[in-house]
């Protein structure tokens, strides 16, 4: 991984979540809002369903660049994204990334996070040190 | 109707999570993250952790509690049914191990007023037991047609 250089792709990451998953998460964050487990709520505040949490889509990112680079938890810095379209249980997610710079140990990517044409996250950056 | 900025600087009470091996495993399981670290305290210190570690982005367990009542607080005044996620940044420093005690306060860095929406951004800083920083959360929160 150290002789990465602006413009290399990181490996993808592509991960389908399942149907349980949205209650999963939202037990193991604590977050509660039903948009993301009733799908009849959901429906009522005018969505098509019940929606993936933008933190859990946002994990994935995180995941693709720990993953990438030894697995080691300690080599993710700094991650930013913008949540942009609604993401979708059973759908599967892609996340890219590609080096924007390398130098020093330090690695800076632009990332995002996609189902289909539908790009979840947006505008994302993700900073690695490498040891 | 125009934003109320008078909450901007405004910072809430200390807020402080007990790390739990379980609760590791559990968000750990559920974002698909397989590394024995997160799950297995001897593996986590055969790699040079304290003890079981969590993925960084446990990070959202430990310091939304402090963000609650700093997203609900009527002086921020935010529209809660016409509020969406729009932005996440983290900062990661000394990793969050089982047994640690993590404080986290929350504070008010911005409210302004763009293309008829409203952000909302709020800062976390969070440490651990031994006043070692783990995080440093900027959490983005856009409310429509304010």
């Amino acid at each position: 991984m150290s002789d990465l250089k602006h413009g290399d792709p990181l490996p993808e990451l592509r991960v389908t979540p399942d149907a349980g998953l949205t209650k999963r998460y939202a037990e193991a964050s604590g977050d509660p809002n039903p948009i993301h487990i009733d799908p009849e709520f959901a429906k009522s505040v005018g969505l098509p369903g019940v929606i993936l949490h933008g933190l859990y889509s946002m994990a994935q990112v995180a995941r693709a660049h720990t993953d990438a680079l030894g697995d080691d938890p300690r080599a993710l810095k700094r991650l930013s994204v913008q949540f942009r379209g609604m993401g979708f249980p059973e759908q599967e997610i892609v996340v890219t990334a590609t080096v924007r710079d390398a130098s020093n140990g330090r690695i800076v990517t632009d990332t995002e996070a996609a189902q289909g044409d539908n790009r979840i996250i947006r505008n994302a950056s993700a900073e690695l040190e490498l040891d | 109707m125009a934003v109320n900025t008078e909450a901007i600087g405004k910072r809430w009470p200390a807020a402080s999570f007990e790390v739990e091996a379980e609760r590791i495993d559990q968000y750990a399981h559920a974002v698909g993250e397989r590394n024995p670290v997160y799950h297995d305290p001897e593996a986590a210190k055969a790699a040079g952790f304290r003890d079981q570690v969590a993925p960084p982005m446990f990070c959202v367990v430990y310091s939304a509690p402090a963000l609650g009542p700093a997203i609900l607080d009527p002086e921020v005044g935010i529209n809660l049914p016409a509020m969406v996620h729009g932005g996440q940044e983290f900062e990661w420093a000394e990793p969050v191990c089982a047994g640690d005690v993590i404080t986290t306060v929350a504070s008010c860095k911005e409210i302004y007023e763009k293309d008829g929406r409203g952000f909302y951004v709020f800062e976390s800083v969070s440490t651990n037991q031994d006043s070692l920083e783990t995080v440093r959360g900027t959490w983005t929160d856009i409310v429509r047609a304010v």
